[in-house]
């Protein structure tokens, strides 16, 4: 469920009344190249604006890459997006009918938004197995998972899943027992089962070594085009491995937007972020 | 939990048991329905093998509470819903099957009149509304199923909607219990004030203490305290259950998978409280009397303690709890009546700090440790 509205189209591409009748509410339609809008969000803590006016716009098929200081609003804004947070003004659309800041959690990842959390966040108890079995695309609702089987498709999945996160190994053992990196491994692993059309990562390779921090930008590098990817990373090392666009946030609004070596350069960016 | 993925399927009932679990079952079927009953109907009373009407009511309580204690770890152990009022539950099942019994004193009551005695002392000349139907036994079943649904699901839907979680859900139920149990207090409620109902004379029209009646009883309760171990054992172990016991630790990541807490946390709930109420209706042909202390907040810590002492987020574990504490209980309320509440909150005290995993953790460590390597 996702009622609609029309919020001040400032974006060129954002239709949404348009589109309603081909997709229908609550559907993805993400026909005007633009599959995020976020327009003019506000959000205050006590007060305090974590976001402060922020327009963002992810295109179908983008990497993106989100840096700026601790605490600009990075977390907050992947809130938004989720769920998790309700902004106090602004506009969340995905594509162009899907109204985010009317949606719960849940309804928000099932019409195809997955995302990593700063601290992985994986089902310890559970096998590695069971965790990309929950993750998996499926009919999600209570009464459907009482019965549910795991075909062999799904099965195979899993198991290419498995080998491509590097856990084949490990699929028997309780997720808890797993290094910090590969805990992350495993829920990229079940963002990639969840088969969303944005995925959020929120500082992917936090806690990884060299090698595996170049791994995750090769698996995120080939799963734009497919994908559309919003990343946010401190490394720039890994940033500039990434390649694509990148937005600079700066308490709560961003600051600067484009090429990497153009926003580095850019003396704003350096002043507040890269400059220290 | 296993270590191997496994497909589950309701329809398996049995093939979700491990080889252990099969043969613990099938000891249980021996002696709940062939050596118990057998030396309590087929030796004479002065046999050194008979076994005793004070055993057989016993055994027949105790695995009422173990239903109860299943029904609790399927919410809390699992689903990590830890529910203080679960003696709400009990009572509203002993209760509702309380009625009928009632009515099936008929009119050989003190007062030899067509209502329950206590309506008569009232002075009340007809049953009031609610009452009406209670003479039929399936009205009573449907009853001990539907009153504690329909309570269950309303208060589980506003409260896991509002996302209360944790020690405030565990409060507002322990409140829920305590209001109820105020409630029937009043004698003008129409559930017998403070004594509730007892004084029953046949179910079904054969005598109530009957040694046969009572191995009747005996026997369905033990057919369902293996159903509800049956039915918990593959609710558990089913994808329902996995997605159960992920809300339970990282409720957020769930629900950023799609996974809606509100339906599997509403359905856990309100199965519980169902089980916990079906214990309660066979409790009181058992026991022989159903009164508001059941709902009483001290009786539904217990039961949470029961779980507790045997290991929550197993089963068998909260049978065994169920079982060890009664006990205790028992020996206890005899040898020292005053002390038994300082015992049991000691022993929730112990548990907690060196067996957070129960006795069944606890055995379970032991066989790891004796295990060849
Ligand atoms: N739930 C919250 N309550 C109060 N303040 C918050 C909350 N979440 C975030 N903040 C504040 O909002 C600001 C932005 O935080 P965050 O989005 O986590 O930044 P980032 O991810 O960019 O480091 C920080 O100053 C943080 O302290
Ligand atoms: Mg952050």
């Amino acid at each position: 469920m996702s009622p609609v509205r029309a919020p001040p189209p400032l974006h060129p591409d954002f239709h949404p009344e348009a589109s309603i009748d081909a997709a229908g509410p609550g559907k993805l339609d993400p026909s005007h190249r633009v599959i995020l809008y976020l327009e003019d969000i506000t959000v205050s803590f006590d007060g305090f604006r974590a976001l402060d006016r922020l327009t963002l716009y992810i295109d179908v098929g983008e990497l993106r890459c989100i840096i700026g200081p601790n605490g600009a609003g990075k977390t907050t804004m992947m809130d938004v997006i989720t769920g998790k947070t309700r902004p106090d003004s602004g506009t969340a659309f995905f594509g162009q009918t899907v109204d985010l800041t009317r949606m719960s959690e849940p309804e928000i990842a099932r019409a195809g938004i997955g995302r990593k959390f700063q601290k992985p966040t994986v089902f310890e108890r559970h096998t590695v197995f069971e965790n990309l079995e929950l993750a998996m695309k499926a009919d999600k609702r209570a009464r459907k998972t009482l019965f549910a089987t795991l075909g062999d498709e799904a099965r195979d999945r899993i198991a290419d899943t498995l080998r491509l996160v590097r856990l084949a190994s490990e699929a028997g053992r309780a997720a808890g027992l797993l290094s910090h990196g590969q805990k992350q491994w495993l829920e990229i692993g079940m963002l990639l089962v969840q088969e969303p059309k944005l995925l959020l990562l929120d500082e992917p390779v936090a806690g990884m070594t060299d090698e595996e921090t170049d791994r995750t930008a090769e698996l995120i590098v080939s799963l734009a085009g497919e994908h559309s990817l919003v990343v946010v990373e401190h490394d720039m090392a890994f940033v500039a491995q990434l390649g694509g666009k990148v937005t600079v946030l700066h308490e709560g609004s961003v600051l600067a937007e484009g090429k990497l070596e153009s926003v580095q350069n850019d003396p704003r960016v350096v002043e507040v972020y890269l400059g220290r | 939990m296993d270590d191997t993925p496994r497909t589950p399927g309701i329809s398996r009932l049995l093939g979700v048991l491990p080889g252990t679990g099969r043969s613990a079952l099938a000891a249980f079927g021996l002696v709940a329905f062939v050596l118990l009953p057998g030396l309590h109907l087929f030796t004479s009373g002065k046999s050194p093998l008979h076994v005793s009407d004070y055993v057989i009511t016993v055994g027949g309580k105790v695995m009422c509470y173990a239903i109860v204690a299943v029904a609790m770890d399927l919410a809390w152990g699992y689903g990590g819903i830890l529910s203080l009022g679960h003696g709400l539950f009990f009572a509203l099942g002993g209760y509702a099957f309380g009625m009928y019994l009632m009515r099936s004193i008929g009119r050989d009551g003190v007062y030899q009149s067509d209502l329950p005695d206590f309506m008569v002392f009232l002075d009340w000349k007809e049953l009031p509304w609610y009452w009406r139907g209670s003479d039929h036994v399936l009205w009573a079943l449907a009853l001990v199923v539907l009153v504690p649904v329909a309570i269950a699901f309303a208060f589980g839907f506003f409260a896991f909607r509002s996302r209360i979680k944790g020690v405030y859900f565990s409060i507002i139920t322990q409140a829920l219990t305590y209001a109820a149990m105020l409630l029937f207090f009043r004698n003008e409620t129409g559930f017998g004030g403070n004594n509730g109902f007892t004084d029953f004379k046949r179910i079904l029209g054969f005598p109530i203490t009957a040694p046969a009646t009572r191995v009747a009883l005996f026997m369905l309760t033990a057919a369902t305290l293996a159903a509800a171990l049956l039915i918990g054992r593959s609710l558990v172990t089913s994808k329902f259950g996995r997605v159960l016991a992920a809300i339970r630790d990282a409720e957020s990541r769930a629900m950023f998978l799609g996974y809606d807490p509100l339906w599997y946390k509403l359905f856990v709930w309100t199965f519980s409280a169902v089980l916990t109420a079906v214990a309660g209706a066979l409790f009181v042909p058992q026991v022989g009397i159903i009164n508001p202390s059941e709902m009483s907040p001290a009786s539904s810590i217990e039961i949470a303690i029961w779980v507790a002492v045997g290991g929550r987020g197993t089963l068998v574990g909260a049978v065994v709890g169920a079982v060890l504490v009664n006990l205790a209980k028992s020996w206890f309320t005899m040898a020292f009546p005053e002390f038994w509440l300082f015992f049991l909150g000691l022993l929730f005290i112990v548990v907690t700090l060196l067996l957070p995993e129960g006795v069944v953790g606890l055995w379970r460590r032991l066989l790891r440790g004796r295990a060849p390597a």
